[in-house]
């Protein structure tokens, strides 16, 4: 790592070349700090490079490709917004809107942003710009604008903590009259087993070690019946856990040792690995402020609206002095008994970023280390997820300020992103000047689990879609 | 003249993808693994599409032998900026036995069929690391070749060719017709962005049976076993140059 600044202008097209060279066996690179710009303060080096945090309006690199009007298609049609469908190894997709007779096919396309007409109203999604090189200058050749797609209605589907529902959220106010949403985030691995110990059908879930009682989560473990004897194991940590210390990779990974389920995977092999956030509030906790009045109505009075209802009150039931125990009490005497007809609907405390406590507070976890067959350290694991990005644009973790991570993130909670990240993406690392830390963000091991943007104590992180086609490539996970 | 240049591209496990052996060890899990274009016929498109920008060639023909596939393989190479593709149907036994020897006599006779001017390869794919296709098909053709280049310049009827060879950089000039295989540093290829990726859809792709250009896929090769290459062990520290040579005395290396 050297900063360019330090060098003639030869020596760092030398140094680009041998990038260049390097990159025919693609293993995730260093971010070389490029810049020290006076924006951020002196000993921080510039980290965010993407044109939503630097708009490229007055950016000189930019002046040749004049930012015209992208390509403008203007189809009747409905469309169905994932945020990265070129990812995932689906050998068909195909979504449909069904009349009585007929059927309307929709394409399914990636979005990076929302538009909207003058009047505040979505006008349709655009798709992001390719060929941005890391520092965010665009590369000779290859830049190429997104596509601007405009429709009547647009539909959002972008799973958990979608990047665009977050500018709508904000945008329209939908979720002033509904509790934040809470989260959880979920790890999963695919285990090919000895044949002697699967049980095809078998469900195993369960709470309590090595989370303390004051932290939700748990674990599953599936045995799948698909012809190999494969199972599918978790673990789930809730979000709005309080020690900054905690991992909740390394709690999957040692909860993997446990006498109850070690057995069934010795002698196996571990075949995939993923991480996700996921939502964990219930009905109290979903904006339904729509264009669409009919469909709030219709999901009151169906089935889900019900469920949902009647189990609304067991996840906040955590939080009480007994922790889990509480919750399970709670539980087992109203919705297992009373089947979730008590009048009152309990609150959560907030968002999951306000809940870390500082880190002088907290006391530090001891993990053990893994052990190469049943547990696994971070980076073999997020090899197996198959994820991979273009190096050479700008990190798609944009911060909002480049200063706060290491006076507020490390300074106060002692950096819980490095932790709590399940790829291994936020690293503090020592400065080249040798006093001090800064953070370096290895936006290619990105597994898209949207952990970084909910549980950052500063909110600070914003994830944005990268360049099409990266990501993970899950496997029958 | 036709003007005419043939591109190979192969359909292959995506790069970044964890690769896992088959339980009987009789090849690599392949369902519903991401698979995507051989980077090297990447950059073959690319120089394709980059020498038809520059007028000196008219068409660009994108060709993949393989199951039904490996359409979305020339789709790509569409959407990149080929006119159009041709796909050699081979599905089953034949496309897990298919190899060089095959490949190079089907776009030999296509070459042939297409009357090219020109035959783009990557140098070699990442499954199989074979780096025989190009060989083999300008033998078959009795063309001369241009292998990993890493500049291509049309002169007239010549071609200039820069190849990164073991001792430097190689320049040669060769005639046309010819095959050229792409090395790494030929260029970057290009996006294939949405609107050209819908233009892509409207491009023709022409399917063909092995048979009907009279090429016998049928392999003389057979495959006893794969299995997965063999453990790194740890290495050693050493305090001197004695100990060095004692540890390599005990191991038989000395």
């Amino acid at each position: 790592m050297f900063p360019a600044s330090r060098y003639s202008c030869q020596a760092h097209r030398c140094a680009r070349l041998l990038h260049k060279i390097k990159t025919e066996h693609a293993t995730p690179q260093l971010y070389t700090t490029l810049h020290r710009r006076p924006c951020s303060t002196v000993s921080t080096p510039r980290i965010t490079t993407h044109y939503t945090i630097h708009p490229r309006d007055n950016d000189p690199r930019w002046e040749v490709y004049i930012i015209r009007n992208p390509l403008e298609v203007k189809p009747l049609i409905i469309m169905f917004v994932l945020q990265a469908p070129l990812n995932t190894p689906v050998t068909e997709d195909v979504f449909s809107i069904l009349t009585e007779k007929y059927r309307i096919p929709v394409p399914i396309l990636p979005g990076c942003c929302v538009l909207f007409h003058e009047d505040g109203s979505v006008k349709g999604i655009a798709t992001n710009d390719v060929g941005i090189a890391k520092d965010g200058s665009p590369k000779e050749g290859i830049f190429e604008r997104g596509m601007e797609l405009h429709a009547k209605v647009t539909l959002f589907g972008e799973g958990c903590h979608g990047h665009l529902a977050k500018q709508l959220y904000n945008k329209f106010n939908l979720r002033e009259n509904c509790e934040p949403q809470t989260y959880a985030i979920g790890l999963k691995e695919l285990w090919m087993i000895d044949e002697k110990k699967w049980r095809p059908g078998r469900v195993e879930h369960s709470v309590g070690w090595p989370l303390d009682r004051n932290t939700y989560g748990g674990s599953f473990l599936y045995h799948l019946n698909e012809g190999e004897p494969l199972v599918a194991l978790g673990f789930v940590v809730g979000l709005d856990y309080t020690n900054p210390y905690l991992s909740p990779f390394r709690e999957f990974q040692r909860w993997k040792h446990h006498p109850f389920v070690a057995p069934t995977l010795e002698g196996g092999q571990r075949i995939a690995y993923g991480a996700r956030a996921l939502n964990e509030g219930g009905c109290q906790f979903s904006s339904l402020g729509l264009h669409v009045p009919e469909y709030a109505e219709n999901l009151k009075n169906s089935w889900v609206w019900k469920e949902l209802y009647a189990v609304r009150n067991i996840r906040p039931s955590f939080h009480n002095y007994f922790g889990l125990y509480g919750g399970m009490i709670y539980t087992g005497i109203f919705y297992w008994i009373c089947r979730g007809k008590e009048p009152w609907t309990l609150k959560h405390c907030g968002t999951d970023a306000n809940q870390l406590k500082p880190a002088k507070e907290c006391t530090p976890i001891e993990y053990p280390k893994p052990d190469g067959k049943i547990s696994f350290d971070l980076l073999s694991s997020v090899a197996l997820s198959g994820t991979n990005h273009e190096g050479d644009q700008p990190p798609h973790l944009t911060l909002k300020d480049d200063s706060v991570p290491v006076a507020r993130n490390l300074g106060i909670y002692d950096g819980p992103e490095q932790r709590f990240c399940p790829a291994g993406v936020y690293e503090y690392v020592p400065l080249d000047t040798g006093d001090g830390m800064r953070l370096q963000i290895n936006a290619q091991n990105c597994v898209h689990c949207k952990t970084c943007d909910i549980k950052d104590p500063s909110q600070n992180i914003n994830w944005v879609v990268p360049e099409g086609g990266g990501g993970p490539a899950y496997n029958g996970m | 003249m036709s003007g005419r240049v043939l591109v190979g591209v192969k359909r292959v496990i995506d790069y970044a993808v964890k690769i896992r052996v088959k339980p009987d060890n009789t090849g690599v899990v392949t369902d519903g693994v991401k698979h995507s274009m051989n980077p090297f016929c990447e950059i073959a498109v690319e120089e394709a599409v980059k020498l038809k920008e520059k007028k000196l060639i008219k068409e660009v023909v994108a060709v993949s032998c393989g199951p039904q596939q490996s359409q979305e393989t020339i789709r790509t190479a569409l959407a990149m900026g080929a006119d159009r593709g041709i796909h050699v149907d081979v599905s089953g036994k034949d496309y897990e036995n298919l190899g060089p020897l095959q490949v190079s006599k089907i776009l030999a006779a296509l070459a042939k069929q297409e009357d090219a001017q020109l035959i783009l390869l990557g140098k070699q794919a990442i499954d199989d690391d074979c780096n025989q296709t190009g060989q083999m098909t300008a033998a078959l053709l009795d063309w001369p070749q241009g292998t990993f280049a890493s500049e291509v310049s049309l002169e007239g009827d010549k071609i200039n060719l820069v190849r990164e060879i073991d001792g430097g950089l190689e320049h040669i000039k060769i005639n046309t017709p010819a095959v050229i295989t792409a090395d790494l540093r030929l260029n970057t290829p290009r996006y294939a962005t949405l609107p050209n990726i819908m233009k892509a859809k409207k491009k023709k792709i022409a399917t063909v049976k092995p048979a009907d250009l009279g090429v016998d896929v049928t392999s003389r090769l057979e495959v006893l076993k794969v299995e997965e290459p063999p453990q790194r062990q740890a290495g050693m520290k050493v305090e001197t140059v004695e100990d060095l040579v004692v540890k390599l005395k005990e191991a038989g290396r000395v």
